[in-house]
């Protein structure tokens, strides 16, 4: 192939990915991590089978954490454990200082004011124009007027590089997936929130709005400082965002490190998950 | 054996959870009636689906109804030559039960499927842990608006199928028996008179009449919701979801209306 002057990324990745890790700590230097913003401690959970099985993990304030995984390995079942969507049957779950089980019904809805999570499919209202979407936790959440309101989905649409003028009538429906995808980024940071949580934020969408995406997310590490939490089986878009991977494997966190760590690691499994 | 039994018990744990969760729905859902925010966007809309959209098909049921009733009772009153009580027959029967019953049926044939099937599809696109990640509580936004709409839209549905029903007897009678219309009317008022008023003005027919359609629009709407929230699996739970929401609302407000004609007897002392 390379006779033909082509060369196939996907031949080895890794390379490049510690290239592009390297020349973003030189540029914007490492994130100011510190103290966890969540944490889980030993948390067990069984539906008609173990689904965790004393799953330890926190993440920092300021920083990315990838949660890996095979499908069905449970990853996104963490997250809807720290929105509260779940209950564990046992275990700890800790979040912007709040114990997560314990909270009653409205503490929970309070809680998650503070979080805004993307959603696999994006998860947008159908029924709801793109505006009506972005605007919808606000209206819930804050008492604004129309034109300060219309202010700020404005700006979050073009922080996801959405033109407003263009999107902002139109229904879900009538996007992309790709376009979706920001709109639900978007949504999920119109009320400034101090941790995001994406499910599969990457899925079924081409290799050039996956790259889209993940600068998307570094982006809203470096300007808006927001603690992330990312599940994903998609480990090298994975990679090129986060600062800590976590890999689950049959319930339990079995690698904790860097990606650069995770690359060079000689455990069998995560060489195999990594190819 | 074991197994059998095992299958049994398990079977009844899962009926009577179904029964918990769909009281705590309805629970929450009328207590959210009461508290703010108040989502009157959603309830409007609601009515214009649940009762609005329905008005076409509620007409054409009362008036064949009301054609038929007359129609058949006509034959038989004829032999007795009491044709002229037709007017009170129509009058009395769509009132009573056939105007609330068939209304209800129809609605819930048209909205239940309706309801269940948005609602499931947004619980299969996770639309609704969105809506729960915002901090928002589905009950309050999605089920109340539409319980409240049901609650208004169907008594107004029965009025109007009640009063269509009643010119559709009218029709037959004035020009298929050749009835004058005040002694069809005439007969329509008797009807309505004779079993009594409540408070010496409200005819008890009335009362009843409307009670009914009030408690199956509460019925209808809590049902589907409740199917449509508890949705799994993807397209074909949804499908699910609206098929057996149709069976379960059509089944509970012929049995509600068993019991609701049973009771209002006693209570309005026409027993």
């Amino acid at each position: 192939m390379e006779g033909d002057g082509v060369r196939i990324a996907h031949d080895d990745p890794f390379p490049a990915i510690r290239r592009e890790l390297a020349e973003d700590r030189e540029q914007y230097g490492d994130p100011q991590t510190h103290g966890a913003v969540i944490r889980l401690e030993d948390v067990h959970l069984t539906f008609e089978e173990p689904i965790l099985s004393g799953v330890s993990l926190e993440a920092r304030r300021g920083e990315t954490l990838m949660v890996a995984g095979e499908s069905g390995s449970g990853k996104s079942t963490i997250l809807k454990l720290i929105l509260r969507l779940l209950v564990p049957d046992s275990g700890r779950i800790e979040v912007l200082g709040r114990d997560v089980i314990h909270l009653t019904f409205e503490e929970a809805l309070d809680l998650r004011r503070h979080i805004g999570m993307v959603f696999q499919n994006a998860a947008l209202f159908d029924s709801m124009t793109i505006f009506e979407n972005v605007a919808y936790p606000l209206r819930e959440n804050r008492d604004l007027e129309d034109d300060e309101l219309e202010r700020i989905v404005r700006e979050r649409l073009e922080f996801v590089d959405l033109e407003p003028e263009r999107v902002m009538h139109q229904l879900p429906s009538q996007l992309s997936g790709g376009m979706r995808k920001r709109v639900g980024i978007a949504r999920a940071i119109a009320t400034d929130p101090e941790v995001v949580l994406y499910d599969e934020p990457t899925a079924g969408l081409d290799p050039l709005t996956i790259g889209t995406i993940n600068d998307l997310i570094r982006k809203l590490q470096r300007e808006l400082k927001v603690t992330s939490v990312i599940v994903t089986h998609d480990i090298r878009a994975g990679f090129r965002v986060a600062q800590r991977v976590n890999l689950l494997r049959d319930g339990k966190i079995v690698f904790d490190g860097s990606p650069e760590d995770m690359i060079v690691a000689d455990d069998p499994y995560i060489q195999r998950f990594l190819s | 054996m074991a197994e059998f039994a095992a299958t049994v018990e398990q079977r009844i744990r899962g009926v009577s959870s179904g029964v918990y969760d769909y009281f705590t729905l309805a629970r929450r859902a009328i207590g959210f009636i009461f508290a703010r925010p108040f989502y009157w966007r959603d309830t409007l809309i609601q009515m214009d689906r649940i009762g609005v959209g329905s008005i076409p098909i509620v007409v054409l049921t009362g008036l064949f109804t009301g054609m038929v009733l007359a129609l058949q009772s006509s034959v038989e009153l004829a032999n007795f030559g009491a044709d002229i009580y037709i007017g009170n027959l129509v009058g009395a029967s769509m009132v009573r039960e056939l105007g609330p019953v068939l209304c209800a049926l129809m609605v819930a044939g048209r909205s239940a499927s309706g309801i269940a099937a948005e609602l499931g599809s947004m619980r299969v696109t996770e639309q609704i842990d969105a809506l729960q990640s915002f901090g928002t509580d589905p009950i309050k936004k999605l089920v109340t608006p539409r319980l409240l709409a049901g609650l208004v839209m169907l008594p107004i549905l029965t009025v109007i199928a009640d009063l269509i029903g009643i010119v559709g007897g009218m029709v037959i009678a004035l020009f298929r028996i050749g009835m004058t219309a005040d002694a069809y009317f005439n007969g329509v008022l008797n009807a309505l008179a004779e079993p009594g008023f409540v408070l010496g003005i409200i005819p008890k027919d009335f009362v009843t009449g409307l009670l009914k359609p009030f408690v199956f629009g509460g019925i209808i709407t809590l049902t589907a919701s409740f199917y449509g929230l508890s949705t799994r699996g993807g397209t074909e739970g949804v499908g699910d979801a609206a098929t057996r929401s149709v069976v379960a609302c059509s089944v509970l407000i012929l049995a509600v209306d068993y019991f609701m004609t049973q009771v209002l007897l006693v209570v309005l002392g026409q027993a």
